[in-house]
């Protein structure tokens, strides 16, 4: 028999460490789509600067549409911080040990790289800005070089695959939370980025293009907001491939997963403990219901059934994908943290 | 330490003045910039006495900014040899503990309802003297009792006994170590008082009979038991409860509780038979040897082993390892040793078992205590008292040699021999602190007048018909503390604080009643500092150095046989009393004889009770520093116990005695430390009284379940543990 | 340059919690919250007992997972002591380090900076022993220099049985507890 009792009664940290609420997976379930998206936009526009699909449409309204969830994205994350006055501190050093230093710096040129991108063809979405301010217009038709397009890609699939990672590293990096401290981490929340990616500009497609929008200062800026991919409607086929390349990916993600739990329950004790809360511990309803089932496996079913035409096309698998993305966030921020290195209990 | 509010706001504001001009200044910016609150400011120190609880121990208050800001040991002062206990250490949080008392109160509603009026000092002295005078009219001074509990009291008692009062009572006798000193006393001549002259730091084996240091925290015992412990003393540890004492210890005795009488008398028994005792101090210094020896023939460890549940062959082996270490081994005399209601005789029991083990007035044993001399303030003469005192008519409990407190108490209810009007409580809440409340209320009912001085609006002020808030003992004067110990030495208790409200010293109220009863020739001085000037004066003490230190020390004697005192013993027999001529002439014992207790009905338990570390009593639970590590008590039951009844861990339970008495809701802790059919709970919690805010309702209240009290034949302390209960769930 | 040190007694530890008080108004640590804090450790079944008791509080480690993760800077090692440090100006409350460090040595003040246990820095730079040290009744704890091969925490660790806590954390603790 071991009795553990602790005097110590801090908030979010006794009984049970919980300093990260909702505002951490949110803000993590943003930066992996994000990063999922620009590396679809990257391949995209490979193949806009090879001439390939010259009218590529994800290639340059998917990085807006990335502009603007990042920016949500980063609301989160400052709703998060309890010193906020303070932030400007992150971008006075780099502290090369830190994932978070790391984050914050490719989260700060990844801000570059979309609005770069978003750039290239913003008249499309907003005509207003580049009538108003035609050196907006030049600058646009600057960028659309094929060179300088290909350099753009590049820049886009180099920093979202840094993007993607980083919210998984963040977090595996802590030796204190077994849960977390896995190499698995970062290639599962990227992959589960670029499955989110997917379900995202899916929905988009389906949603948004092809009509009609308003073309004025005030009007146009809210078109482009919340109609990003403007008036050009996709290529056909296009959510075909956004459905196979999400299958894809979300097959790549349940395997990742399946290693992340093996992993776990073949190391120390502290790991299988670890394990356990999301097996058959506190989490485990949400974790096999929201996350593999729902979010993973249901969707593959759905959009495989959709491949083979026995059932419509329609954005549900879309967004049980994107629900399960963000329940993967936040089971894993949550039992993380419940997770702890336990000592041994024998001396 | 300002409130908490303000304290944020001001850091706030600076932390938003901050970050404006922050940026430039980052390289200069220190790790400790904000913990620089904790930095210097202009600190003060001034030394004073503790009384968080009465062991006194020296320390020196800081003050930052004018501030208080903490509380540390005197290294001058032998208590604390520099060291304060967690107690000590939390004294600023009673400074600031937003529960306290803040002005005078005249009751406004029914007794007990705790309806008050706020009132000016010389409206409610005023009152205060008018019915103390009307009683002394009808009844004489003598029906006006004092209760009191501490230093404070000091100049009450002396301000009453001046205006003809005789009775007054305490809780540290009958309801504390007044079995101890009996059984000493009536052993070796003396009882061992407080501070315990205990030679803990030197002993090889230390039997520590329910005594929990550790949680006990009084501090130079704990301190001397660390210190024992780091030289490998041997640590014998009697408790049902796996104590933390315990924890140290290499036997670990969990004793049937009660029986603790039967362990004594078989050890006793293992080193007669076995030749193991001291046999030279026997002969030189024992008196009725043979007869005791006799008397215990038939206490052998396998008897002893049904009645205790200790086995016979760990008895032997005990009895054995303390005759080892003999003279260097002590059996602790204990404290509050009122388990029972027979304690006397196990006390005895003890001081025989030091005395066959020949540790008195030797080194790792009992040591000669010494002390010094201070003048006394050259006061006029008392009246002649008019009657005799009340709480021990005819010497009912003939050997008590301190006022029995539940017979000034049944005095007050029967009215005999004569009427109690009134009583005048000072820092003692007797709601928590005397066994069964209901006749303490039942008291109360009688009195014309109650009055209450109180730092907090405990449960006794919650019946008061005045109230008259003190200082804490960090924002008055007191008389000197004179001790005993290794070697004599005065404290210096002064004020290092202003009090936060209206507050007054306990001395002032004294010397204000003290003139408005006509004895006011009885506090000439002007204020403290001259009535401790004159004393030291006298004394050939430099004050204005008394002050600056906080201690004086008296003169260095030999306190150990080893340091070459010598012994002697003030019984009748002016020997060690192994046999006792005086108890079998009054009708008891001559040896003590062990009864076993009752057994609990079916479903009940024996509770039992003891100290938290970080409390004293019924204090502290208000003070927000010890609050906030221990804020509420938990009931240890024994976790296969606990399974049983379908108990687990955090759960809340209420306790229901054998009388129906049901507690307020309490923890559960389900352990393995402690007996199964025991149960056990921290004292002085699951107040009752709406004022203490921030205790009320937390946990329970073990005084609450004492119903069911025995009290003492030979001097009148009352049992603590022999109440049953079981539990009720919580929904 | 010392590398501070403690070294607890827990044999004379008796749990009394003065440690986690003393920290309290040294520090004007805030309601609510504390620095250091008492562990015990029961193993056994009645009546066959054994209890550790520990006084806890950051470890200062060689090794510490939350200066790695700390954004900006404001967790770092202070070259006086080695000991690991937050500026509090320089913290945003992201609370990374919090979730690193295994002990649960951290919390988030009310103003919004991570704190812990600063080994009183103050104190010792004024050649006091920090404040929960000072007070400790049984003196069960020692502070120290851990390369001064002479120290007193150096002298305890060579003559008696110690562990730390998690060592399988890699952390490389600095506080070691005696048997
Ligand atoms: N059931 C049970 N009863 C017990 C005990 C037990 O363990 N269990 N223990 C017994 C023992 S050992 C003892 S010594 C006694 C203790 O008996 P008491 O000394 O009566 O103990 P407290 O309950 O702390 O009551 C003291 C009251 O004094 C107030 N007070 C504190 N400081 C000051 C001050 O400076 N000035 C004034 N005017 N008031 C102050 C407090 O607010 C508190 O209400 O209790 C005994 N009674
Ligand atoms: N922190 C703190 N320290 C204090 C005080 C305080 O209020 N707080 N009060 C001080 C005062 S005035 C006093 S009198 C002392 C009291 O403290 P002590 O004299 O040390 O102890 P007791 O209260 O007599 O006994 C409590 C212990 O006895 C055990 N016990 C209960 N029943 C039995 C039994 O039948 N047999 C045996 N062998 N053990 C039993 C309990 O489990 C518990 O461990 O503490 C002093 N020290
Ligand atoms: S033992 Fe603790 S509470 Fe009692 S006087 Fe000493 S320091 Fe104060
Ligand atoms: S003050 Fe000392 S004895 Fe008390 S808990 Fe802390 S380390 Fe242990
Ligand atoms: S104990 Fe925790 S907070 Fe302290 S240095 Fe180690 S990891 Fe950091
Ligand atoms: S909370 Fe502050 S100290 Fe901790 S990692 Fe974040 S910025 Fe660093
Ligand atoms: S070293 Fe100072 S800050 Fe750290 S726990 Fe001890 S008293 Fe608190
Ligand atoms: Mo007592």
């Amino acid at each position: 028999m071991l009795e553990i009792t602790s005097t110590r009664h801090n908030p979010f940290v006794d009984p049970q460490l919980h300093v990260w609420g909702w505002e951490i997976p949110v803000y993590l379930f943003f930066g992996g789509m994000i990063a999922g998206m620009m590396i679809l936009a990257g391949i995209a526009m490979l193949r806009v600067a090879r001439g390939e699909d010259p009218e590529s449409f994800f290639s340059v309204q998917t990085p807006l549409l990335g502009f603007m969830l990042m920016n949500v994205g980063m609301l989160a994350l400052l709703l998060d911080l309890s010193h906020k006055l303070y932030v400007w501190a992150v971008y006075l050093t780099f502290e090369p040990l830190s994932p978070m230093s790391w984050g914050s710096w490719v989260l700060l040129v990844a801000y570059g790289i979309l609005m770069a991108s978003a750039l290239v063809r913003i008249g499309d979405s907003w005509p207003w800005l580049t009538r108003t301010f035609p050196v907006v217009g030049r600058l646009s038709a600057a960028l659309e070089t094929p060179s300088r397009l290909r350099l753009l890609a590049f820049a886009n699939i180099g920093f979202g695959i840094g993007l993607g990672i980083y919210t998984g590293i963040l977090l595996s990096a802590m030796v204190a939370r077994p849960l977390w401290n896995s190499a698995i981490l970062g290639p599962l929340f990227l992959f589960s980025g670029l499955s989110a990616a997917a379900a995202m500009v899916h929905i988009a497609v389906r949603i948004f293009p092809g009509r009609p929008a308003p073309q004025g200062l005030v009007g146009g800026a809210f078109a482009a907001m919340w109609q990003p991919l403007g008036a050009r409607a996709p290529r056909a086929g296009t959510e075909n491939a956004l459905v196979r390349a999400d299958v894809g990916f979300l097959g790549v993600e349940l395997v990742l997963l399946a290693l992340l739990l093996l992993g776990l329950v073949t190391a120390g004790a502290s790991q299988i403990a670890a394990a356990q809360i999301l097996i058959s511990g506190a989490y485990a309803p949400a974790f096999w219901g929201a996350i593999v089932f729902a979010g993973i496996v249901l969707p593959i079913a759905l959009q495989l059934l959709e491949l083979g035409h026995r059932i419509p096309h329609t954005v549900v698998p879309a967004l049980l994908v994107l629900a399960g993305g963000f329940a993967l966030r936040w089971v894993l921020v949550n039992a993380g943290q419940a997770s702890q290195v336990l000592q041994s209990a024998s001396r | 330490m300002p409130s908490p509010s303000r304290r944020r706001f001001l850091k706030i504001s600076a932390a938003t003045l901050g970050a404006a001009a922050a940026v430039p200044m980052l390289q200069q910016a220190t790790p400790f910039a904000r913990a620089a609150s904790a930095g210097p400011g202009t600190v003060t120190t001034i030394p004073t006495y503790c009384e968080m609880c009465f062991w006194k121990c020296g320390g020196i208050a800081s003050l930052r900014d004018g501030k208080l800001w903490k509380f540390e040991g005197n290294p001058l002062d032998p208590m604390s040899r520099g060291r304060l206990c967690p107690r000590g250490t939390g004294a600023p949080g009673n400074h600031i503990d937003p529960d306290r008392l803040k002005r005078p109160l005249i009751r406004s509603g029914e007794r007990g309802q705790e309806q008050w009026k706020s009132v000016t000092w010389g409206e409610a002295l005023d009152y205060v003297a008018e019915r103390m005078k009307k009683i002394a009219a009808e009844h004489g001074p003598e029906s006006i009792a004092l209760w009191k509990h501490g230093t404070g009291s000091r100049f009450f008692e002396h301000v009453m006994r001046a205006y003809g009062c005789v009775n007054k009572a305490a809780p540290s006798f009958a309801q504390c170590r007044g079995p101890r000193d009996i059984g000493n006393l009536l052993t070796y001549g003396t009882g061992l008082g407080s501070p315990e002259p205990t030679d803990i730091a030197n002993t090889r084996c230390l039997v520590l009979i329910g005594t929990h240091l550790g949680e006990n925290m009084h501090n130079t015992q704990v301190q001397e038991f660390a210190e024992a412990i780091g030289k490998g003393a041997t640590i014998i540890c009697v408790d049902p409860r796996y104590s933390t004492a315990a924890s140290k210890a290499k036997h670990w005795l969990p004793i049937r509780p009660g029986t603790d009488l039967a362990l004594v008398l078989a050890w006793l028994n293992v080193l007669v038979k076995e030749g193991l005792y001291d046999k030279d101090f026997v002969a030189k210094h024992g008196h009725g040897f043979d007869k005791f020896a006799a008397a215990i023939a038939e206490n052998t460890p396998e008897w002893a082993e049904k009645e205790t549940g200790i086995a016979a062959g760990v008895i032997r082996e005990t009895a054995r390892e303390m005759a080892r270490h003999r003279p260097a081994t002590l059996v602790h005399p204990g404290r509050r040793v009122n388990w029972n209601g027979d304690d006397a005789q196990r006390a005895r029991a003890i001081a025989l078992l030091n005395a066959l083990l020949g540790n008195w007035g030797r080194q790792g044993g009992i040591f000669l205590a010494a002390g010094m001399k201070i003048a006394g303030y050259p006061f006029p003469k008392y009246p002649e008292p008019g009657k005799p005192k009340v709480d021990n008519p005819d010497g009912r409990w003939p050997f008590a040699d301190e006022e029995v407190t539940t017979g000034l108490r049944e005095a007050t209810i029967t009215g005999k021999p004569y009427p109690i009007k009134g009583w005048v409580v000072y820092a003692a809440n007797l709601i928590q602190t005397l066994p069964n409340e209901k006749e303490t209320i039942e008291a109360i009912k009688k009195l014309d007048l109650l009055v209450v001085v109180e730092t907090h609006p405990s449960e006794i002020a919650g019946w008061a018909d005045v109230v008259l808030p003190d200082t804490t003992f960090l924002e008055r004067h007191d008389d000197f503390y004179v001790g005993w110990g290794r070697q004599g030495w005065a404290a210096m208790r002064q004020p290092v604080v202003a009090p936060p409200d209206e507050q007054k010293p306990a001395w002032w109220m004294a010397k204000e009643l003290a003139n408005r009863l006509g004895v006011g020739a009885y506090m000439p001085f002007k204020d403290m500092e001259e009535y401790l000037a004159v004393r030291c004066e006298k004394s050939g003490i430099d004050y204005a150095k008394f002050k600056r230190e906080g201690i004086v020390m008296g003169p260095k004697k030999p306190i150990t046989i080893e340091e070459g005192a010598e012994i002697a013993f003030d019984t009748p027999s002016k020997k060690v009393e192994f046999f006792s001529d005086q108890l079998a002439k009054a009708g008891f014992d001559p040896v003590p004889k062990y009864t076993p207790p009752e057994a609990p009905p079916a479903g009940f338990y024996p509770l039992v009770t003891g100290r938290s570390p970080v409390h004293t009593f019924s204090r502290t639970q208000t003070n927000p520093l010890l609050a906030d590590l221990v804020g509420e008590n938990e009931v240890w039951i024994n976790a296969a116990t606990a399974a049983k009844a379908g108990l687990k861990s955090g759960q809340y339970v209420r306790l229901k005695n054998e009388d129906g008495v049901v507690s307020n809701r309490v923890k559960v802790k389900a352990t393995q430390r402690i007996r199964p059919d025991t149960l056990y709970m921290v004292y002085g919690f699951g107040h009752t009284a709406k004022g203490l805010r921030r205790a009320l309702n937390k946990g329970a209240s073990a005084a609450q379940l004492n119903t069911r009290y025995k009290v003492d034949p030979l001097m009148g302390g009352t049992s603590i543990h022999r109440n049953f209960v079981t539990f009720e769930k919580e929904a | 340059m010392a590398r501070f040190g403690m070294v607890i007694d827990t044999a004379k530890c008796v749990g009394c919690m003065d440690c986690v008080v003393a920290c309290q108004t040294e520090n004007d640590v805030p309601h609510g919250h504390c620095r250091d804090w008492i562990v015990t450790e029961v193993r056994g079944t009645y009546p066959t007992l054994e209890m550790e008791i520990r006084s806890e509080r950051c470890n200062h480690c060689d090794n510490p997972p939350c200066v790695y993760c700390c954004p900006t800077g404001a967790s770092h090692v202070e070259p006086f002591g080695k000991t690991v440090q937050v500026t509090a100006n320089r913290c945003i409350g992201c609370k990374a380090c919090l979730a690193a460090c295994p002990y649960g040595a951290r919390f988030v003040h009310p103003e919004g900076y991570a704190d812990k246990c600063t080994f009183c820095l103050h104190r010792v730079k004024e050649g006091k022993d920090p404040a929960c040290v000072s007070v400790c009744p049984t003196r069960c704890m020692h502070f120290g220099d851990l390369d001064d091969p002479k120290s007193e925490v150096n002298r305890l660790l060579g003559s008696r049985k110690w562990h730390t806590l998690l060592p399988e954390a890699g952390t490389k603790p600095r506080i070691f507890y005696l048997d």
